[in-house]
């Protein structure tokens, strides 16, 4: 079994806050992840990119606790934790805003942030409170764009329903979101709007995965950047130490000169 | 849209993010424009059937002299109510999308049971009722989770009841038969009516009740410096409710005997309570419990409420056990109107008549949408429509018509103003 190679010495960043370390999932036949190592670091957006079926998905709900690991530890702030479920992995304070962010229409942005999740006096729900608090979860992301918290979902662009969906992954005092391909739908200016958003979020002391196949983005916010090829990791390296074409050269062919995977021939699967 | 700060102490850091929220005193136009914007997009509410129940009425009162007396109007809301009351079951299962087409039917089966332990085993009036409503439980919870854990569409489910529950009937009272319904108080919620002084205690307390938890509502939102709608408006809705609960008690509280030198019939049918109480319960737990929030959550999308954490599977089941439930009370006032359960009770076209009602009033077929005011105000327009139409003499297949009609109508105005909110985005 090749090994990735290790990230460069010079970068030193705090201690992770959660860490993947040896992670193998199969499905049935298919070995889809091979002892992944990854990590995240608070303050920091690390991206995590890979061609498809490279395992980005897998890793992602490995680490949101819908799937189950074979074998591999899971370390939250450096101690081994037990998730056996999405809200074990909440209740870490890990959030993840999917891809097609399952917000419901016809409920206005509030009631989204809060669904599942409502707050109570009694058996009535507190709609004073959960208006403040979404109020302000909002105004301390610097979201501007939203005319009022209780317009309904179904009236907002594309960038704003992002904006909803990671301020409601915020909401809860989350210490790490991963987000899968934000910015996919978007157009120049709302991902324009996301990607800002993203910076704030890490600048807020959050560990932010950022799952993403747009090159530009990823070199624009991330501060690490961990590229997957065939279900190992190619790389796990500062971003500012790798030019745009090595990072697709490691998605695409899982080496570019002296980082990537040793001997990519028999890391096929 | 002007938001004046009147008030900038009060004011959090989100203060100036949100300008199209009314967090203080907007001004009346705003708040009207903002509506006619909603109507505009494809919101119309219940709208259309009050607007139709406006038509509907001026239509038979000009027609026949005999429409408008306090006579008929009081009939009519003792035949309006067990279609309001199925309607309102409904809407619970047309807010997560699917349908129940036995509900009717299962209305005369728990209306048989209950007479039927009423006269066979000379069971208390509130025991045969509640064994018939528990049957109704247990038919929805069957419905409910072969829908929900066998995936088969609730469509064939419920034709399948509907057609299985025809037998019950027929096999426990018999080809042709009936069975008497004569109980003082279940047939009395049609026969009798409340007195007149509790009549309009009861209307005050409502409309009191109503201004005062609007008043406290606005208070605390505005004091909060939360979207609220601005004074005015509050006082106008306070002020037609008032108007509409008011005069209605009015109206039903004068003597409506056709001969009044010779009887007394005064005081609002006790159907009417029945009905309101239900629908008060309803409004609250589907706009202020979690319970409720949730149901319109699975109804827009499914898939977020599940990855939100909520039970989606549960919910269907419970929708279906709330809507069988309450087709069990529409059976049993079904039953005190006419006095008799036959084994077509709740057959034939009561349920589409309560679909038509629920879809008149508001209530979406595509999931997401609907409350529970709108099964009272489309099951007034559906009621309305054969009681004016007995009136004038018509033939019934004019009913049929115009009843048709009139759920086509209510049909495409929902699914046009479904694209037109998808357009709109409102």
């Amino acid at each position: 079994m090749t090994q990735p190679t290790e990230a460069a010495p010079s970068f030193a960043p705090e201690a992770p806050l959660l860490e993947l370390k040896g992670v193998n999932k199969s499905f049935g036949a298919v070995h889809v992840l091979h002892d992944v190592d990854f990590a995240v670091y608070p303050g920091k957006v690390t991206a995590l990119v890979g061609d498809n079926g490279a395992g980005k998905s897998t890793l992602v709900k490995v680490i949101a606790g819908i799937y189950g690991r074979d074998s591999g530890e899971y370390l939250y702030e450096g101690n081994p934790v037990n998730v056996h479920n999405p809200r074990d992995v909440a209740a870490l304070g890990i959030e993840v805003v999917y891809q097609d962010l399952a917000l419901c229409d016809n409920l206005d942005i509030v009631q989204n942030m809060f669904l599942g999740r409502e707050l109570r006096t009694g058996p009535v729900l507190d709609d004073v409170t959960m208006e403040t608090k979404a109020r302000e979860t909002l105004a301390s992301l610097s979201v501007r764009t939203v005319k009022s918290v209780r317009q309904s979902v179904a009236s907002l662009s594309g960038g704003q329903r992002q904006t909803v969906a990671i301020a409601k992954a915020v909401l809860w005092n989350s210490r790490i979101v991963l987000l899968d391909e934000p910015t996919a739908a978007l157009g120049v200016a709302q991902t324009r709007q996301v990607l800002d958003l993203v910076r704030r979020l890490a600048d807020r002391g959050l560990g932010v995965v950022l799952i993403s196949h747009n090159m530009n983005d990823v070199f624009e916010v991330a501060d690490r950047i961990t590229a997957l090829y065939l279900g190992r990791v190619a790389a796990d390296i500062p971003a500012d130490q790798v030019t745009h074409n090595q990072v697709v050269e490691l998605i695409t062919a899982g080496r570019s000169g002296e980082l990537g995977i040793r001997n990519v021939a028999t890391a096929s699967i | 849209m002007t938001v004046q700060s009147t008030d900038p102490g009060t004011q959090g850091v989100a203060d100036s993010d949100f300008s199209g929220d009314n967090r203080q005193s907007v001004t009346v136009r705003d708040s009207v424009a903002a509506y006619l914007n909603r109507l505009r997009g494809g919101d119309m509410g219940s709208l259309p059937a009050i607007l139709g129940l406006i038509v509907l009425f001026a239509v038979f009162a000009t027609l026949h002299d005999k429409f408008l007396t306090t006579y008929n109007m009081a009939n009519l809301v003792i035949q309006a109510a067990s279609i309001c009351v199925l309607a309102m079951g409904l809407v619970f299962v047309l807010l997560l999308g699917e349908i129940d087409l036995s509900a009717g039917v299962a209305g005369g089966v728990c209306a048989t049971i209950t007479a039927k332990t009423m006269l066979e085993y000379g069971w208390e009036w509130w025991l045969g009722a509640l064994a018939g409503i528990v049957v109704g439980a247990l038919i929805g919870l069957a419905i409910g989770v072969l829908v929900s854990m066998l995936g088969i569409p609730s469509f064939v489910v419920t034709l399948a009841f509907f057609l299985a529950l025809q037998a019950v009937p027929l096999k426990i009272i018999g080809s042709g038969g009936s069975l008497r319904y004569d109980d003082t108080v279940l047939r009395g919620l049609s026969i009798k009516n409340v007195p007149v002084t509790a009549g309009w205690i009861a209307a005050v307390v409502i409309v009191v009740g109503f201004a005062a938890l609007a008043l406290w509502r606005y208070r605390t939102r505005s004091a909060r410096g939360l979207v609220h709608q601005p004074l005015p408006i509050v006082l106008v809705q306070i002020s037609v409710l008032g108007v509409i609960v008011l005069g209605l008690t009015a109206l039903l509280n004068e003597n409506r005997a056709p001969n009044p030198l010779l009887f007394n019939i005064s005081g609002v049918p006790w159907v009417a309570p029945v009905v309101i109480a239900l629908l008060m319960f309803w409004t609250f737990v589907l706009g202020r419990t979690r319970f409720g929030r949730h149901l319109y959550a699975v109804g827009g999308n499914a898939e977020a409420a599940r990855r939100a954490g909520i039970n989606v599977t549960g919910m269907k089941v419970a929708a279906f056990v709330i809507c069988s439930s309450m087709a069990a009370v529409s059976g049993l006032l079904l039953a005190s109107y006419t006095g008799k359960v036959s084994p077509g009770s709740g057959g034939g076209n009561v349920l589409l008549y309560a679909v038509g009602a629920a879809v008149i009033g508001g209530t979406s077929l595509f999931g997401g949408r609907g409350r529970a005011m709108d099964a009272v105000v489309g099951g007034l327009v559906i009621a309305t429509i054969p009681n004016g139409l007995g009136l004038l003499n018509q033939a019934s297949y004019i009913n049929y018509l115009v009843t048709g009609g009139v759920l086509l109508l209510a049909a495409s105005v929902d699914a046009i103003s479904r694209r037109r909110r998808s357009s709109a985005g409102v």
